[in-house]
């Protein structure tokens, strides 16, 4: 156990190797949105510290307060709350959408609230893109055209701008459809058109505004697969919305979890899973399926000598080796990059894992 | 004590208004009964009457005077498109002067029919095309022609005017709140409530006796809608669209023109179409200050007592109306329904086949027309006219029912109408200005409390008291009777889908027609005076308070309905208890409606000799005394303000009471 512990300080429990070198894409230092009168000085005056309770005496609503996080290159980075826990205005603040009352947005370093409104049409123009719940389609456009408005108000010919069009609606896979309206459209599809629309600048970071909650539950997940397989080929930047818990977990490298207006975890899904920051958080995690969450890495325990029946990478989920060390009756070794063993897995956690009693003999 | 007082709380409130509209009553009827001590009280003095309408006609002398450089160039620059219009629809172009002028001939008759059945065709399928040509073809082969094109032409370059300007008008109010606030919904409240007629003078004084003024008048008038609609649109457009649209990095102007209003256009067409029969209403009425065309057969007919001539041009106007609202609405669906995609091709006769079908038809039937008269113009022979029947159905109704018809007028001006008129002429005004503050002050507050009782002030201070209360009882039976009719008629058609179904293109209709046409019939059974008046008013002023009604009704939530069943209310227990309560505010809604309707027809009633304010208007517009008729005209304008406001917050606290 005290090894265990060890492990998780130096290393911060990253079981996603290679996200936590990256650089910052966006950040956000103490960012608050405030509505009501006067919420700009309100939170000016207090040096951009205040809590709950002066935000409701001043007669004040608190969407988004204090808000600390960083978003590396190339991570789906997920905010996640019930709805009016302030992740909308958040990802609005983000983009500029809705000026925080207080803070500082950081995009590549630079302060995203003092340049001019010039330089963030430039910014949203090529470098940021934006997918929305109701997909925001315009409907007096068709298929073809909405993907291409972007890029027309930016000033393409119309021949560069429908043949980079063309590019992405065989991406989303809308072949045959240029031509029809949204009207004509599924939502899914609906939806597909406007994430190739807002692929078609190429933007570097993608917000995506609960894209799915808008459609079935089987829609949804064809579509999270979709989006899976399109950033294993674009690897962009993702801020990514959505109310929905499993579907943070099914997508995420990290997840912050808000409430009433304030982030209360940024973790992994494993993290958020085997070390829950709240009850609140906790109350999020507890249906989850454990084993296709938490890794090797969390399960292990320290060598003590007994046979291995075969190996795990750290960072091998549960649900991926649950089969084979079950029947092998054997712990299995967890060995490093370089083949190190680490620890071992017992057959036993595993199945206690799965049974959901893990908590009991860890007490025990 | 304590806990019966806090038991108790919610009652004193409406116990205490109780006694206070007692307390005023009493003092009103103190006043009046009283009015030999205190006459100042009931009677405005007529040495304190403030001369406004004396400080208008200085100041649009002034205007005339002064501003004739501007007025004459605004005739000379809007006569162009519209000469145009005129020429190119009912006058033919005649190039050069006297007998050696070379005329180019106007659209073939047989050409514009031939494109409505086309428009027709293409917006709405089989059954529009042949009503919307049917229309045209009615008003070629009844011999009105030439003065439905003129009428149309106005329409066709107003209705463009009317367009632009709102659409700006509508942009600047959703840009800026304020002026929204301040200027804007105040006066389109202004445009709208004030009385056609008085539009007309000052349009007179400035602009003369010309189709110019005609247009301009008709501009005003038909306006607002498209700025309600343009706001409206703009605010409806979802809040995801604006984002995205700032996401795409649009500028402000991209923005609007290319995201917010294409997104907006179902709103906007609906907006169009309003526009559309406003200025068709007001073109008809504007005939009296030189628009000419359908409007002027009719005053003329009527002025002559034909009956038959102007129920004939009467049934072209309607035509005509039904052709556009028809056809502009068929638009306005196909827009909020979506596009359909189509295959792409390059060629313009390819990918607007009917607008090029429809030009090709134009040019060969106009040119035609150069050779073959039939063509140029409806040739007498395959006319025929109605007229002398309408004529003998009057006759002959005059000869077998006078008798009834008179008993009937009769019975109805002694026992209702005089009644009436002798307690709304003899009300004290002071009585009326507190007793509305009043209202005012229980329904909102002290602020719509001082408005109210500021409009019903202005109405007593310029000396037209009289003539105001005139308006009001008139107004308020025809509004009152129009209720009774339409209300019950309302909850039959929300009570029977079948009944829905037969009512619904009637009040279509009825909604549809130019108020002129409502005068026409009437005036042939039951000749000048206040019953006819009152009659037109109730046909013209019952459609919305049958539609709300039957809105209202329909559009409690059906899970209340299966609630209050569940709970073993009986179908009439349902209605009674859960259907009509829910659906009050809406039906007073359409009752508010109603009374603004009825004003607006009261008004135009002048022509058939009533004597209120309308009739001031009528006269200060046959002498062009430019100051009395906008005094009138306003006088007129805030009995409506005032009855709006008060039912409006009426209708609001209830909505609120409900949730």
């Amino acid at each position: 156990m005290f090894q265990k512990d060890d492990w998780m300080t130096t290393e911060q429990g990253s079981t996603q190797p290679g996200t936590n070198d990256r650089p910052v894409k966006l950040a956000c230092r103490n960012v608050w949105k405030l509505f009501g009168v006067n919420a700009a000085s309100f939170i000016r005056e207090r040096d951009g510290k205040a809590s709950m309770a002066d935000v409701t005496a001043a007669g004040l609503v608190g969407a988004v307060r204090a808000v600390d996080l960083e978003i590396r290159q190339g991570e789906i980075f997920i905010i996640m709350g019930l709805s009016g826990s302030g992740k909308s205005t958040l990802v609005r603040c983000m983009s500029r959408l809705v000026e925080p009352s207080h803070g500082k947005i950081e995009f590549e370093g630079k302060d995203l609230l003092k340049i001019s409104d010039a330089a963030l049409i430039e910014l949203r123009r090529h470098r940021m893109g934006m997918v929305f719940q109701n997909f925001a389609l315009l409907p007096h456009l068709n298929v073809l055209d909405n993907i291409a408005f972007p890029l027309s108000i930016q000033g393409q010919d119309r021949a560069t701008r429908e043949a980079r069009a063309r590019e992405v609606i065989d991406l989303v896979g809308l072949r045959g459809r240029e031509h029809f309206y949204p009207r004509e459209l599924s939502g899914g599809q609906q939806q597909r058109v406007g994430i190739a629309r807002s692929l078609a600048t190429k933007p570097e970071i993608w917000f995506l505004d609960e894209p799915f909650s808008a459609l079935d539950p089987l829609i949804r997940r064809e579509m999270q697969d979709e989006l899976m397989r399109l950033q294993t080929m674009l690897h962009k930047t993702i801020v990514f919305i959505t109310h929905d818990f499993d579907e943070a977990i099914r997508l995420a490298d990290r997840i912050a979890i808000m409430k009433d207006g304030e982030v209360i975890q940024i973790g992994t899904p494993e993290e958020l899973v085997v070390n829950p920051a709240t009850d609140y958080v906790a109350e999020f995690t507890r249906d989850v399926d454990r084993a296709k969450v938490i890794s090797a890495y969390s399960l292990m325990r320290a060598c003590d000598g007994s046979e291995h029946g075969g190996t795990v990478s750290p960072d091998a989920k549960i649900a991926s080796f649950s089969a084979s060390i079950v029947s092998a009756g054997k712990p299995f070794a967890v060995v490093n990059g370089t083949g190190k063993p680490i620890g071992e897995v017992t057959p036993q956690a595993v199945i206690d894992l799965l049974a959901g009693i893990e908590h009991a003999r860890a007490d025990a | 004590m304590t806990v019966t007082a806090s038991a108790s709380e919610p009652r004193p409130p409406l116990q205490r208004w109780l006694l206070v509209w007692a307390a005023a009553l009493a003092a009103v009827l103190l006043v009046f009964l009283l009015q030999d001590s205190v006459p100042w009280a009931v009677d405005y003095p007529a040495n304190a009457v403030v001369p406004v309408a004396d400080w208008v006609s200085a100041l649009m002398g002034w205007i005339k005077s002064n501003l004739s450089w501007l007025t004459r160039s605004i005739t000379a620059v809007l006569g162009v498109p519209l000469d145009f219009a005129l020429n190119l629809l009912a006058k033919n172009f005649k190039i050069g002067h006297g007998a050696d002028a070379y005329v180019l001939p106007r659209l073939s008759w047989v050409g514009v029919c031939a494109v409505a059945f086309l428009a027709g065709h293409a917006v709405g399928g089989r059954k529009l095309s042949l009503l919307v040509g049917g229309c045209f073809l009615y008003i070629a082969l009844f011999g009105q022609w030439t003065s439905a094109m003129l009428t149309l032409a106005l329409i066709s370059i107003a209705v463009p005017f009317c367009i632009v300007t709102g659409l700006f008008a509508g942009i600047w109010a959703w840009r800026k709140p304020w002026a929204e606030r301040l200027i804007l919904s105040p006066a389109l409240d202004l445009m709208q409530t004030i009385p056609t007629f008085a539009y007309l003078i000052p349009m007179l004084l400035l602009f003369g006796n010309s189709p110019v003024s005609a247009m301009i008048a008709t501009a005003i008038f038909a306006t607002p809608p498209m700025v309600r609609a343009t706001m409206l649109g703009l605010t409806r457009v979802p809040l995801e669209i604006g984002e995205f649209s700032d996401m795409a990095g649009c500028t402000a102007r991209q923005k609007l023109w290319r995201v917010l209003l294409p997104s907006a256009r179902p709103t906007l067409m609906v907006g169009v179409n309003q526009v559309i029969m406003l200025a068709l209403n007001m073109v008809i009425i504007a005939s009296m200050i030189g628009a000419g065309g359908l409007g002027y057969d009719v005053l003329l007919a009527l002025r002559a007592l034909k009956v038959g001539e102007a129920m004939e041009a009467g049934l072209a106007i309607v035509a005509l109306a039904i052709a556009l609202d028809r056809l502009s609405q068929a638009i306005a669906h196909k827009q909020a329904k979506g596009h359909v995609h189509q295959a792409v091709s390059p060629s313009f006769w390819r990918r607007h086949p009917n607008l090029s079908l429809a030009i090709a038809i134009l040019a060969v039937t106009t040119l035609l027309g150069l050779f073959v008269p039939a063509f140029a113009a409806v040739p007498k022979a395959i006319t025929f006219t109605t007229a002398p029947l309408w004529k003998a159905a009057v006759n002959w109704v005059t000869i077998n029912f006078f008798d009834a018809i008179e008993a009937f007028r009769v019975a109805l001006i002694l026992n209702v109408l005089n009644p009436v008129r002798a307690f709304c002429e003899g009300f004290p005004w002071l009585g009326a200005v507190f007793l509305l503050g009043l209202a005012g002050y229980q329904l909102s507050g002290l602020r719509l409390a001082a408005l109210v009782a500021a409009l019903t002030g202005f109405c007593a201070i310029t000396g037209l008291w009289e003539k105001t209360m005139a308006t009001v009882y008139l107004c308020g039976i025809s509004a009152f009777i129009a209720c009774l009719i339409g209300i019950p008629i309302g909850l039959m058609a929300a009570r029977s889908d079948r009944f829905e179904k037969i009512v619904t293109p009637i009040i279509d209709t009825l909604q549809v027609l130019p108020s002129f046409c409502f005068i026409i019939p009437v005036v042939m059974l039951f000749r000048v005076g206040d019953v006819t008046a009152m009659i037109a008013t109730i046909a013209f002023a019952v459609v919305p308070a049958i539609r709300y009604t039957n809105h209202g009704i329909r559009q409690v939530p059906p899970a209340l309905i299966e609630a209050a069943k569940v709970s073993g209310c009986t179908p009439r227990q349902t209605f009674f208890r859960v259907q009509l309560p829910l659906a009050l505010p809406e039906i007073m809604l359409g009752v508010n409606q109603t009374i603004l309707m009825a004003l607006a027809m009261i008004i135009i009633c002048a022509m058939v000799g009533t004597r209120d304010l309308g009739q001031e208007v009528f006269i200060a517009l046959s002498k062009a005394d430019s100051g009395r008729g906008i005094v009138a005209g306003l006088a007129i304008a805030f009995i409506g303000i005032v009855a709006d406001r008060l039912f409006n917050a009426w209708t609001a606290k209830a909505r609120a009471r409900l949730g």
